[in-house]
């Protein structure tokens, strides 16, 4: 009776064991392949988990009265509009400096728009896949316009207050050494303590990327003498290409972004606007607007670059979000980064900003 | 076949096999997750190598150790340690001092102490303690005057907001390690004198000042040793150098301002629940006791100190433990006002070298040693205050 018992115990078990043994191998294999990535995810959800930063005016800012705004808020809702049709189809996941990567490999977030440097460490180790750059940064020094230092080795003695847990500390220590200046670092994790920080004369430099030392400047309280009151030096510490993040080991959600991006500079090559998108639809000038806007031409049919989202998802995005240098004008420009003379211009006026073909 | 269904029901209701089914859902549950784990794990690398790397990057706040950037990953780590242990032994001293003035204040007969002790232990138990980190340091230690108006004292301590610089003493020459090691054997015959007068006392009702005698003992021998060896130590004193563009203290003793908030701030919160301790404990002895201290004459202070607090300090151990362990934890805040704590220091290695597994099983494993001696410290203290025999 007993003994009976534990047989029909132990088939029950093993048979239990192998059920789920089989359905994990089953799992394995139609990994990477076709309908189960992070698009079929995002498409099965509708919603697109972004991770973005919170802080920074121009990039990525939740202002008091809850809106968001910056440059990454605008990729965001541009790849949402691509893949689900609606640009407001995003739920905004703050990411900090120290989670990020965590976050993006847990899965929490589908992709991440949050200044993030591209660098060869984090896209082996860290575990990223890195999407061209949207915005070309460096690292920059900022000083109180009253202290009389112009250049980094003016800086030697001084206290440095930097935002922790980015590349800012690796760039500075590294450029100090090098020109063998003393000084001592001070690392925040958020920048209001920073800014507090500094107000109160605790450090002498604030180094960040210069795109985040603008728009901390733009936003110094006018109690502490506004932004005349700071000075950027024009100094560079470090080549910092900013751009979106996927998680490492799907491809084919990695090329979806990457292409939306690309679109959006493409879009902005041709002239074609979130204003006259329409008429471009209407009427494509040429085949390779045809195909950017995924309409057809000349009798033919809609080409689709097989991405695995609709083919005219650029018209989304164009409609609802705007070309790439609708959305840095709209964003980057009035916290006064211009766009013409700089890296982040297109290459059709010396800048870097390029798309390769999209065909 | 009627048989048959009722055998197989009886399989289903007896009470061993279900518990047998849940049991073996359980452990395959179990089992699922841990072959996940391990799976998941075997895919990281989990060697320590990437620690023997150069750090790379510069530290705030040190203490008894030297950096630099050039020195090793493992180098910058224990920098973060003594960090740490600096800010939690200071803390663990000033919290229990604060906590036992309080919680005697706030059982006082003066109205004033005891409101004052009251509201002190009210506002500060109930606000978070991120809340106060960032209130002391932004609202308190950054509002110090400015380095370009410092104060200075007879130009041997200053105090602005990038630091307060102190004399301290420093190691000369090369017998410091020796007069340490002097000065360790020299508990020896402290406590061999200590304990000879306590005997005595107790046998024959003298008074013979044992504790006296012993820390006598202990300087004397500290002191002779530190003649002998040529005077070992100096005291270094804090000079302000002036730049064209900057200034900063070099040498001396640096209490920073982010330290002072985190201290602050760890002693208030912490204090604020030591304080609820004692006074339970405290109000927890027979009132007998206070009634007949007072009946032999003691006086308010002798009262507290000679007959309450001992007995209280039984009943309060085991909590205070949890109080210690607490504040070795919240410690780990300090990232927020950039104090150089080991947890803010591991989140920079892991930014720059990446593996964050291991890294967070090499800070796990740091805050558990730490927890765990502070636990035996205090088990021990808790053996040696119990009743005997009870």
């Amino acid at each position: 009776m007993t003994q009976s018992r534990w047989l029909k115990f132990a088939v029950v078990a093993v048979a239990a064991f192998g059920l789920i043994f089989i359905a994990c191998s089953d799992d394995d294999d139609n990994g990477g392949g076709g309908g189960s990535g992070i698009l079929q995810t995002v498409l099965d959800r509708g919603e697109l988990n972004c991770g973005v930063k919170e802080t920074q005016p121009g990039f990525g800012f939740l202002s008091p009265d809850g809106t968001r705004s910056g440059n990454d808020i605008e990729f965001c809702r541009a790849v949402a509009a691509a893949v689900l049709g609606n640009a407001n189809s995003v739920v905004f996941v703050p990411a900090s400096a120290q989670d990020r990567f965590e976050l993006l490999a847990a899965g929490e977030i589908d992709v991440l728009i949050r200044t993030t440097t591209w660098t060869a460490s984090r896209d082996a180790d860290l575990k990223g896949d890195f999407v061209t750059t949207t915005f070309y940064d460096g690292q920059g020094m900022m000083v109180r316009s009253d202290s009389g230092i112009s250049t980094l080795e003016d800086l030697a003695g001084a206290t440095i207050c930097v935002t922790s847990g980015t590349t800012t500390e690796g760039n500075l220590d590294d450029q100090f050494t090098a020109r063998n200046i003393a000084y001592t670092p001070l690392s925040f994790e958020n920048d209001p303590e920073i800014q507090a920080a500094f107000i109160e004369g605790r450090c002498d430099g604030w180094t960040a990327d210069k795109s985040n030392l603008a728009g901390q400047r733009a936003q110094f309280p006018d109690s502490a003498g506004g932004s005349a009151a700071l000075t950027i030096l024009g100094e560079t510490l470090s080549k910092e290409p900013l751009g979106p993040v996927t998680p490492d080991g799907d491809s084919e959600w990695n090329d979806v972004v990457q292409w939306i991006v690309f679109g959006m500079i493409q879009a902005d090559e041709f002239g074609i606007t979130s204003e006259n998108v329409g008429s471009h639809v209407a009427n494509p000038a040429n085949r390779n607007v045809a195909r950017l806007l995924g309409v057809g031409f000349d009798g033919n049919a809609a080409e689709d670059f097989g991405l695995g989202i609709p083919v005219d998802f650029m018209q989304k995005v164009l409609q609802q979000v705007g070309n790439f240098d609708e959305v840095y004008q709209r964003t980057l420009t009035p916290i006064g980064l211009a766009r013409e003379g700089s890296l982040n211009a297109s290459w059709l006026n010396g800048g870097a900003i390029f798309a390769p073909p999209m065909r | 076949m009627a048989a048959e269904s009722a055998r197989g029901s009886r399989f289903l209701r007896s009470r061993r096999s279900r518990s047998l089914a849940i049991q073996a859902g359980f452990s395959l549950l179990l089992l699922l997750l841990l072959w996940y784990v391990v799976d998941r794990a075997s895919q990281l690398e989990l060697g320590f190598d990437f620690l023997n790397g150069p750090a790379g990057f510069a530290i705030s706040h040190t203490w008894l150790v030297e950096f630099d950037s050039s020195d090793s990953r493992i180098a910058a780590y224990l920098v973060a340690v003594t960090n740490t242990l600096r800010l939690i032994l200071v803390g663990i001293v000033l919290a229990t001092v604060i906590g036992v003035l309080a919680g005697v204040a706030r059982l006082s007969d003066n109205w004033l102490i005891s409101r004052i002790a009251t509201v002190y232990v009210e506002i500060v138990r109930n606000t978070p303690l991120l809340v106060q980190i960032v209130f002391w340091y932004t609202a308190i230690f950054l509002k110090l005057p400015r380095i370009e108006d410092e104060r200075s004292l007879f130009g041997i301590a200053y105090l602005s907001n990038r630091s307060l610089a102190l004399p301290w003493p420093e190691p000369r020459g090369d017998f410091f390690l020796l007069w340490v090691i002097a000065v360790a054997i020299a508990l020896v015959p402290a406590y061999l004198v200590r304990r000879r007068r306590a005997r005595r006392e107790a046998e024959t009702g003298q008074t013979t000042r044992p504790n006296l005698y012993a820390v006598a003992v202990f300087a004397g021998v500290a002191l002779v040793a530190y003649l002998a060896l040529g005077l070992p130590v100096e005291i270094d004193t804090p000079t302000l150098v002036r730049q064209e563009f900057t200034q900063s203290y070099v040498g001396g003793l640096s209490i920073t301002p982010e330290f002072a908030a985190m201290l602050f701030a760890l002693v208030a919160y912490t204090g604020s629940f030591i304080a609820e301790i004692v006074r339970g404990s405290i109000q927890a002895l027979p009132r007998g006791q206070g009634e007949a201290a007072m009946a032999i004459g003691l006086t308010g202070y002798q009262r507290i100190t000679l007959v309450i607090l001992p007995q209280a300090l039984r009943s309060m151990i085991p909590s205070l433990t949890n109080e210690y362990l607490n504040l070795t934890k919240n410690s780990s805040l300090a990232a927020a006002i950039a104090y150089a704590d080991l947890f803010q220091i591991s989140e920079i290695i892991i930014n720059k070298a990446g593996h964050a597994v291991v890294m967070f099983m090499v800070v796990i494993a740091t805050y558990q040693l730490m927890s765990f001696a502070i636990s035996a410290v205090m088990s021990y203290i808790n053996r040696r205050v119990q009743l005997v025999g009870s």
